[in-house]
C-alpha cells in the first residue's frame, strides 16, 4: 500500500528557458540563490535536494516562508517539474512517465491537501469529495459510497449537502482532507494544510491527523513553517533554508545534534518533553517472531542476534507477547505458540514521552510499542528515553 | 494685377484635379454585386433560414396571451429577486400590453433572443479559446477593442452587404455588435479561476477537458452570466438602430416619432418606455440568474 518516496538531486528553477538554463549551470557552484537570481534572472526554489522517505512515514518539511517547501512537495505530483534529478515513488521515476501514466499516477497513487483548501466552490461537500473518483469513470454508486466513507472519516457526516461557503475554515480543510483520501492514495501530500486555521482548531486538526494516520497505511509528507507542529507530527523532519536542506532527522536528533546555529535558533522555542513522542525515538525490534513459527528457527534467529527474548505477532503484525531465550532452549514443542507470554504492558506509539515514562520506569526494560490497531510498531528502550529526557 | 494672378493660381489649387476624382462608390458597388452574386447560394440560404426562424418565433410568441407573460415575468422576478421586483416587472409588461406596442415589442424581443443565442454559441467558445491560447488572444483582443470604438451604424453596412434589407440583416448586425462583452467576460471568468483550484483539479488527474467542463466553466459561470447580461443590453440598443436596414419593431416607432417632429414626442416616449422596460426586465432576470452562480463567501446558496 504505502510507498517509499525518493528524491535524488532534485532542483526546481523558475524563469524562462534561457534563464533556467543559465541557472542550472550554476547549481553546483558556490553562489547563493540570490546571487544566481541576480546573475541569471531565474529563481532557484529547490537546490540539489536528496530525501529518502520511508513507506508509511509521516515526514515533515519545515522552513521559513520562501525557503522552497511548496516547490519541493509539488514535484511529487509534478505540479512543478524539477529541472534536475530523479523522483521515485515506489520504483517508478515520475519524470519518465508519459502524460497518460502521469494522469493515472495522479488519479490513483497520490493526492494533495492545499493551504487555502482549493475547494470547488460551486460544488457541495460530497460533490467535492467525490471529484477525484468521478473523473475516473467510477460508477456513481461506488463514488458516492466512497465519498461518504471519507466524509465519515474526517467527521463531517451530516454536512454532505452544504456548500463550502457555508462551512468554517476548519471544516473546509476537513473537506480538503476527505477529498484527498477518497482515491485511497499511497502518498498524501499536505502543503501547510493548517496554516490558515486559528491555533485551537489547528491543534484539534493535528490530533485528528495523528489518529487518522494511525489507522491508515500511507506515506504522508506534511509541510509547515511551525516548528512545534513539525515536532508534534513528524516521524522525521527536514529543515529547509534558501532552497537547500539544512538538516534531516528524527525530532530528538535536532535537539541532540543540531547541524548549525540556524537549527539551534529554529528549535529554541520548542519544549522538548511536550513534543517528543514515543514513535519518534522508538527503535525497530531486532527480530520479530510470527505466531506459528518453528521453535528451532526462532531459537536460531534469536541466538544469531544475541537477544534474550523476541516479540511475537500474528500474521497481521498484531502484537501477541514475547518468548524468552530460555523458553526456546527448553522447549520440546514444534511451534512457539504455546510459549508466548502475554504481556499487557504496551505503549501507544503516539503517546508523548512524558506519558510513557512512568510505565517504562516501572518495567525497567524495553517495552513494545503498538499502534491504534494493536500492531507492533517498535520497541522503546529504557536507555534511549533516559537519554532523550536528560537534557 | 499681381493679386488677380495670385487668386487665380489659388483657385486652381483649391480645385481637386480631375485625375483624382475616382469613383470609389462604383468600384465598391461592383465588388458587392460580385460578392452577392458569387456567394448568393450561401448567404441566400442563411438569409432564408434566419428569416424563417425569426418569423416562426414571432408567431409563437404572439400566440401566447399577454397575461401569461405578465404572470411568468412576475414569478421569475419574485423567485430570482424578491416580491417587489416581481410586481414591478410584471407591471412593466402590463404597460407594454396597454401601449398597443405589443407586436412591435415582440418582434424586437425575438431579434434580441435570436442574437443573444447566436452570441452565446459563438462567444463562449471564443472566450474559452482566448483564455487557453495566447495567439488567439493576441488576435482577438485588438479586434474586440476596435469593435468597441466603432460607431454603431457601421455594423449595419456589412449586414446589408451580405444579407440585404430585412430581419436577417438586423439580426446579424445586432449579433456582431453585441458579441464582445460575452467573449470578454467568458475570458475573464476563466482566467480568474483561483490558481489553487485549477491546480487541485490537475493534481487529482483531470484531463484538460474535464478541467474545463467540471472546474473552469462552473467557476466562471457568474462572469459568463454577466457577459450574457451585457450582451443582451447591447442587443436591445442595437435592434432599435437596426430599423435602418428595414426591420420593424420598436425602433420603427421611434424613428417614426423622430420623423414627425414635435408632434411625434408622445409617440416617441411611449415607444421609448417600452424599449427601456424590455431592457430592465431582461437585465433584472438575467442578473437574478447570475447571482445564483455566486458561491463566494457572502454569496448566495
Ligand atoms: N510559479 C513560480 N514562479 C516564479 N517563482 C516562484 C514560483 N513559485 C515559487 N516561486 C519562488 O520560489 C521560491 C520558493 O517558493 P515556495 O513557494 O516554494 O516557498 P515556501 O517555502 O513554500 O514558502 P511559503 O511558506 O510562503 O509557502 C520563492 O522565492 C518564490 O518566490
Ligand atoms: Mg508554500
Amino acid at each position: 500500500m504505502a510507498k517509499p518516496v525518493t528524491i535524488q538531486n532534485s532542483s526546481v528553477v523558475f524563469g524562462n528557458h534561457a534563464q533556467k538554463k543559465a541557472a542550472i549551470e550554476l547549481l553546483d557552484g558556490e553562489l547563493s540563490p540570490q546571487e544566481i537570481r541576480e546573475r541569471t534572472g531565474a529563481t532557484v526554489a529547490v537546490r540539489n535536494v536528496n530525501l529518502d522517505i520511508k513507506e508509511g512515514e509521516l515526514f515533515v518539511i519545515v522552513g521559513l516562508s520562501g525557503s522552497g517547501k511548496s516547490s519541493l512537495i509539488r514535484t511529487l505530483n509534478l505540479l512543478n517539474r524539477p529541472a534536475t534529478g530523479k523522483t521515485f515513488v515506489g520504483d517508478r521515476n515520475l519524470l519518465e512517465m508519459s502524460k497518460k501514466e502521469l494522469r493515472r499516477y495522479r488519479r490513483n497513487d497520490v493526492s494533495m491537501v492545499f493551504q487555502n483548501f482549493a475547494l470547488l466552490t460551486h460544488r457541495t461537500v460530497i460533490r467535492n469529495v467525490q471529484y477525484p473518483l468521478e473523473i475516473q469513470g467510477v460508477s456513481k454508486k461506488e463514488y458516492t459510497e466512497r465519498a461518504e466513507e471519507a466524509i465519515r472519516m474526517v467527521g463531517l457526516e451530516g454536512w454532505e449537502h452544504y456548500m463550502p461557503s457555508q462551512l468554517s475554515g476548519g471544516m473546509r480543510q476537513r473537506v480538503g482532507l476527505a477529498r484527498a483520501l477518497t482515491n485511497d492514495p499511497e502518498v498524501l501530500l499536505m502543503d501547510e494544510p493548517y496554516s490558515a486555521l486559528d491555533p485551537l482548531i489547528r491543534r484539534e486538526m493535528q490530533n485528528e491527523l495523528i489518529k487518522l494516520e494511525d489507522e491508515m497505511d500511507r506515506t504522508i509528507i506534511f509541510i509547515t513553517h511551525d516548528m512545534n507542529e513539525a515536532f508534534r507530527l513528524g516521524d522525521r523532519i527536514a529543515l529547509m533554508k534558501d532552497a537547500e536542506m539544512v538538516q534531516i532527522g528524527k525530532p530528538d536528533e535536532f535537539f541532540d545534534n543540531p547541524a548549525s546555529d540556524y537549527v539551534r535558533n529554529f528549535i529554541a522555542d520548542v519544549d522538548k518533553t511536550r513534543i517528543l513522542k514515543v514513535r519518534s525515538i522508538m527503535n525497530k525490534p531486532a527480530y520479530i517472531a510470527k505466531q506459528g513459527d518453528r521453535v528451532k528457527d526462532t531459537l536460531e534467529a534469536v541466538k544469531k542476534r544475541e537477544l534474550s527474548f523476541t516479540y511475537v505477532t500474528d500474521e497481521n503484525r498484531k502484537f501477541l507477547g514475547y518468548v524468552t531465550l530460555d523458553q526456546l532452549k527448553r522447549s520440546r514443542g514444534k511451534t512457539i505458540d504455546r510459549l508466548i507470554n502475554e504481556d499487557e504492558t504496551v505503549i501507544y506509539r503516539n503517546a508523548f514521552l512524558r506519558e510513557a515514562w512512568p510505565k517504562l520506569k516501572e518495567a525497567e526494560y524495553a517495552l513494545p510499542v503498538v499502534d491504534g490497531k494493536g500492531r507492533l510498531r517498535g520497541v522503546l528502550d529504557y536507555d534511549v528515553v533516559v537519554d532523550a529526557l536528560a537534557d | 494685377m499681381f493679386e488677380t494672378l495670385l487668386s487665380g493660381f489659388w483657385e486652381s489649387l483649391v480645385e481637386i484635379p480631375e485625375f483624382l476624382e475616382i469613383n470609389y462608390e462604383a468600384t465598391i458597388q461592383r465588388f458587392v454585386d460580385w460578392f452577392a452574386a458569387t456567394f448568393d447560394v450561401i448567404f441566400g440560404a442563411i438569409r432564408d433560414f434566419v428569416r424563417r426562424v425569426i418569423y416562426n418565433l414571432e408567431l409563437w410568441l404572439l400566440a401566447i396571451p399577454w397575461f401569461i407573460f405578465v404572470i411568468l415575468v412576475f414569478l421569475a422576478g419574485w423567485r430570482l429577486k424578491n416580491l417587489t421586483t416581481g410586481v414591478v416587472l410584471g407591471l412593466m409588461v402590463v404597460y407594454i400590453a396597454s401601449s398597443s406596442l405589443w407586436e412591435h415589442t415582440m418582434s424586437t424581443f425575438v431579434i434580441v433572443i435570436f442574437s443573444v443565442i447566436v452570441c452565446f454559441i459563438l462567444g463562449l467558445p471564443l472566450g474559452i479559446l482566448m483564455s487557453k491560447y495566447r495567439p488567439v488572444e493576441a488576435v482577438l483582443r485588438p479586434i474586440l477593442d476596435l469593435m468597441q470604438t466603432l460607431p454603431t451604424f457601421v455594423y449595419l453596412i456589412p449586414a446589408l452587404m451580405l444579407l440585404g434589407l430585412g430581419s436577417p440583416a438586423a439580426a446579424l448586425s445586432t449579433t456582431i455588435f453585441a458579441l464582445p462583452p460575452l467573449i470578454r467576460l467568458t475570458y475573464l471568468g476563466i482566467t480568474t479561476v483561483p490558481t489553487e483550484v485549477r491546480e487541485a483539479g490537475t493534481a487529482f488527474g483531470s484531463t484538460p477537458i474535464q478541467l474545463l467542463v467540471k472546474v473552469e466553466i462552473p467557476q466562471a459561470l457568474k462572469s459568463i452570466a454577466q457577459g450574457i447580461n451585457q450582451t443582451t443590453m447591447l442587443a436591445i440598443s442595437m435592434v432599435v438602430i437596426a430599423t435602418l436596414v428595414g426591420f420593424g419593431g420598436l425602433g420603427e416607432e421611434i424613428y417614426g416619432a423622430l420623423a414627425s417632429g414635435r408632434r411625434g414626442v408622445g409617440q416617441g416616449f411611449v415607444a421609448g418606455f417600452a424599449t427601456v422596460f424590455l431592457a430592465i426586465i431582461l437585465d433584472r432576470l438575467i442578473q437574478g440568474v447570475a447571482e445564483r452562480f455566486d458561491h463566494s463567501e457572502g454569496g448566495e446558496s
